[in-house]
């Protein structure tokens, strides 16, 4: 299956000064997917996506969009349209002229951008909202205003930076619903900035995740939550409990950690020696409660521990648990039996499967 | 407003509202002994004859406004004029100095070196106006500085010329002394204008000309009419400047106010051509504002 490919990037780096905001990235984005870069504040995703607007030229490396070399080209003979992290409505216009901008920068004829205008108003949900100024408008409708004035010239691609970091926390997660929609119903590209995972997460088809300038993993949601490749993916992307050892042994399909306190088993990396100190990550999800004095041998590793604290939401609770020599852990508690919730100050033994955590190098 | 007369509540016995008046008196005190108190002293020598002591004395007087209507040639009417369109073309110019350097600063130089051109340009005003004026006697003059660099560094002209005294020369000792004036309100209403703005503007498709028309210059409107005024009315109401550099071709309506307050020393006829250049200027003013479809309020306060 050929998938085409709307962007790419291809070994960009950009620096300023001495700082490398962005460096050597590549990445390629299929046509009418919903892509995002997720990463940290400050880690350069905003750089990224101003080198595709064009805003930007990479000091390193080449841009491409719908194939052609984008290096040097000005933002305005490209393609793409961009929807500002401040979103940068023109505060003296209408919200008609702003969103009537850019087709009137386009020649588009007076009475086509007069029906353009009013369908794609209508698209964004802010039919009759036309004659107001910017200034008038909800922080929600201020952001739909800003998608509309893009949408309305067919761009190939949308970049969107953080468009709802603005919005409160109910407001937000009512707009991720509507902008997945949105692009399902006029199925232009969009490329995605949060450092929202779960904003992420939710939306995406693919996502790739950045930090410190660097593009560490890009895969589908899915794919990022159950393999991450990258100790930074594996504790930025979900919840994730990250329990550090030396290697002790090496038994062919599993090792031995020693986290001081106690010894676990934990699976084969290909960079393990005897002495070398790795992250071993494990999801809440992966992790049981079992009672102090079973005499269960599953899962494999058992560690005793205090229950701190149990935060009950709803059809689940996460209990948070002191092992042995004092490091915290999260475990989910799934309500499918009437088994009474963990209460805080019982003594209780966590355990998991070594096949369910990721190991990586410490650095 | 209504808010802060019911936030003086717990406070209503003493009646004033001393928390709103304390912090008017400076202002009040500066209309009343600035402007309104010489205003008044002036409409009242306006309305009296030469040598009357009192209004009450003599009653009211209207000869005085006749006068400047009454010159022989229609010489106040002429002097008006001249100031007034001079003083457009002046501030047209200064406009077209000021604007490039304002967005210069304001949109392309980033952190420190932004802050240096600032002083750098305000630094000059520190030096009184007469100084400067001086200055640019001594550059412009037969013996200045641009006939020696002309005459005997460059060698483009064999005779030195006089470049003082005459028009052109009345427009660049002007342009020099009201950049800062226009410059001012231009850059901080564009300093406002956040470079997303510009940006977004270029992503939908705007060159930089049409980034301008529609962006940058609507939203530095209020600063150019605001520093459009200013500069217009220090033009009309100059006096050195005039008087130093324009020589006797370019009488100036201040020149006439002073020559009958002090050269014929009658100040109620003094008064009253102050008065009527006050209130043309002022027409002026407002006729502006109305053609290009502005308000004062719009331009004295935001948006
Ligand atoms: N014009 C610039 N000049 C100098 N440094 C810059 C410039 N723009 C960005 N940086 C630096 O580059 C790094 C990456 O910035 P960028 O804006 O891309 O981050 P970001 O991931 O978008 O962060 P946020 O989530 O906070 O918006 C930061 O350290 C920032 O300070
Ligand atoms: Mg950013």
């Amino acid at each position: 299956m050929a998938q085409e490919i709307d962007v790419e990037l291809v070994h960009v780096t950009k620096r300023f000064g001495d700082l490398t905001a962005v460096n050597d990235i590549s990445f390629q984005v299929p046509r009418g997917s919903f892509f995002s870069i997720l990463g940290p504040s400050g880690c350069g995703k905003t750089t990224t996506l101003k080198t595709i607007a064009g805003f930007e030229e990479p000091d390193e490396g080449d841009v491409y969009i719908g194939g052609e070399r984008m290096n040097n080209v000005p933002p305005n003979h490209r393609p793409v349209n961009m929807v500002f992290q401040q979103l940068a409505l023109f505060p003296l216009m209408t919200v008609f002229d702003n969103v009537a901008f850019g087709l009137k920068m386009a020649r588009v004829p007076k009475s086509e951008r007069k029906e353009r205008v009013e369908r794609v108003l209508e698209q964004v949900g802010l039919k009759g909202l036309g004659d107001r100024k910017p200034g008038q408008l909800s922080g929600g409708q201020q952001q739909r205003v800003a998608i509309a004035r893009c949408l309305v010239l067919n761009p190939t691609v949308l970049l969107l930076d953080e468009p709802l970091g603005a919005l409160d926390l109910k407001l937000r997660e009512q707009m991720k619903i509507q902008l997945k929609q949105l692009q399902h119903q006029v199925g232009t590209t969009f490329i995605y900035i949060t450092h929202d995972q779960s904003e992420a997460l939710v939306m995406s088809d693919r996502v790739a995740v950045m930090n410190a300038g660097r593009l560490l993993q890009v895969g589908a949601p899915d794919e990022l939550y159950t393999n991450p490749q990258d100790p930074f993916v594996a504790a930025f992307v979900g919840e994730n409990n990250d329990i550090q050892g030396t290697v002790t042994g090496l038994h062919g399909d599993h090792v031995t950690l020693d986290v001081g306190p106690f010894q676990i088993a934990a699976p084969v990396h290909p960079q393990m020696t005897v002495g070398s100190r790795f992250h071993n990550f494990i999801r809440p999800e992966k992790m049981v409660l079992l009672p102090p004095d079973t005499g269960r041998t599953e899962p494999t590793n058992q560690v005793p521990g205090l229950i701190q604290d149990v935060i009950f939401d709803g059809a689940v609770a996460r209990a948070i648990v002191e092992l042995t020599g004092g490091q915290q852990v999260m475990v989910l508690v799934t309500r499918t039996s009437d088994a009474p919730l963990p209460v805080r100050g019982e003594a209780v033994r966590v355990a998991w499967e070594p096949r369910d955590a990721h190991c990586f190098p410490l650095e | 407003m209504k808010s802060l007369h019911r936030s003086g509540g717990p406070r209503q016995k003493s009646r004033i509202p001393w928390d709103l008046v304390i912090p008017l008196i400076p202002l009040l005190l500066w209309l009343f002994l600035l402007l309104i108190f010489p205003h008044l002293r002036l409409l009242m020598l306006s309305l009296m004859k030469r040598g009357q002591k009192s209004l009450a004395e003599g009653g009211i007087f209207l000869g005085n406004y006749l006068k400047p209507f009454q010159d022989p040639d229609h010489l106040f009417i002429r002097v008006f004029i001249r100031t007034i369109l001079f003083s457009l073309i002046n501030t047209l110019l200064t406009l077209a100095v000021a604007y490039p350097i304002a967005f210069y600063v304001a949109k392309v130089v980033k952190g420190m070196r932004k802050f240096v051109l600032l002083v750098l340009i305000a630094l000059p005003y520190y030096i009184s106006e007469l100084v400067r004026v001086y200055a640019w006697m001594n550059i412009l003059r037969e013996t200045g500085f641009l006939n020696y660099l002309l005459v005997d560094v460059l060698h483009v002209m064999s005779q030195p010329v006089e470049f003082l005294y005459n028009t052109a020369s009345l427009f660049v000792v002007f342009v020099y002394s009201s950049v800062l004036l226009m410059l001012m309100p231009i850059y901080s209403s564009l300093e406002g204008l956040p470079d997303e703005q510009l940006q977004a503007a270029q992503d939908l498709g705007a060159g930089p000309l049409a980034t301008f028309t529609h962006i940058v210059f609507p939203s530095s409107l209020p600063g150019v009419t605001a520093g459009f005024i200013l500069v217009f009315m220090m033009n009309v109401g100059d006096y050195l400047i005039p008087n130093l550099i324009g020589g006797k071709n370019n009488l100036w309506v201040t020149e006439m106010i002073y020559n009958r307050f002090i050269v014929s020393t009658n100040w109620n006829l003094g008064a009253a051509y102050s008065l009527v250049t006050l209130v043309l200027t002022t027409f002026v003013v407002w006729l502006g504002l109305r053609l290009t479809g502005q308000t004062l309020r719009g331009v004295f306060s935001e948006q």
